[in-house]
């Protein structure tokens, strides 16, 4: 039971990090507006030489990699709603780091879902 | 009030994560435990055909989190798209037979409850360079 938690943790680090750097690159890169194949190529290219979004692939990766290892010893119906206690971390990140205005329903929400995901787990 | 193509990402972003941890999921059942295996096995464990399908979706998944994620809040994506735990926990019971005890009906329950919430405000809040114009 120890190393599933131990996995669950690594995840959730690594999780809150990746998404956090996620926004940030994808602030930084501005809305997409289109969605054909031309311009799904150029996304990707202007992506992939962003600072964020590599750094933000890296953490995830880390997290993927975990989450399999997770996943060959814990049922998935434990190993998903384990990890989404991520979701409270990235919530405060996204007030303190993001600045986004994060009122009482996004608080209430993250805490309902986080209380929901502690009885699934 | 909330945009065509925020639900239709929403949509996007929620269904490719479920389907593709349920395949991922069933994969590695197949491949067996991974604990204490080398870095190789995780490289050959992705050339099994239902984890490579799932990290397929999951590539779909991540590209589509990063498109809505560049006109919305991260505070507002993260629980609505965590509807996913929801139909993942059902996911299991049908097609992988695991157990759904009433404790996790109502983390279920919670949940959506939350999700329902965070829906009900702007998806995004703080002003940003690009979407000074509408």
């Amino acid at each position: 039971m120890s190393v599933k938690w131990l996995l669950v943790g690594i995840i959730v680090a690594a999780t809150t990090v990746g998404y956090l750097f996620q926004a940030l690159g994808m602030r930084q890169h501005g809305e997409v507006h289109e969605f054909h194949f031309g311009a799904l190529r150029d996304l990707l290219s202007a992506l992939a030489s962003n600072r964020w979004i590599i750094c933000s692939v890296l953490a995830l990766a880390a997290s993927f990699f975990s989450f399999m290892a997770l996943l060959s010893v814990a049922d998935l119906s434990f190993a998903v709603p384990a990890t989404a206690s991520s979701l409270v971390f990235e919530t405060i990140l996204a007030r303190l780091v993001l600045k986004e205005a994060v009122d009482w329903k996004r608080w209430a929400g993250a805490g309902l879902v986080a209380c929901g995901v502690a009885l699934l787990a | 009030m909330v945009a065509q193509k925020t639900r239709v990402f929403t949509a996007l972003v929620i269904v490719t994560n479920v389907v593709g941890n349920l395949l991922l999921s069933m994969g590695m059942r197949q491949v067996g435990s991974m604990l204490g295996r080398p870095p190789v096995a995780y490289i050959q464990a992705l050339f099994h055909p239902l984890v490579a399908a799932g990290v397929a979706l999951l590539i779909v998944w991540m590209i589509s989190q990063m498109t809505l994620l560049s006109w919305a809040d991260l505070s507002y994506v993260m629980p609505i798209t965590s509807l996913g735990y929801v139909l993942a926990a059902l996911a299991g019971r049908v097609f992988l037979n695991e157990q759904v005890t009433w404790q996790r009906w109502g983390g279920i329950g919670l949940i959506m409850f939350g999700v329902l919430l965070v829906s009900r405000t702007k998806p995004l809040t703080e002003t940003r360079a690009s979407s000074a114009c509408p």
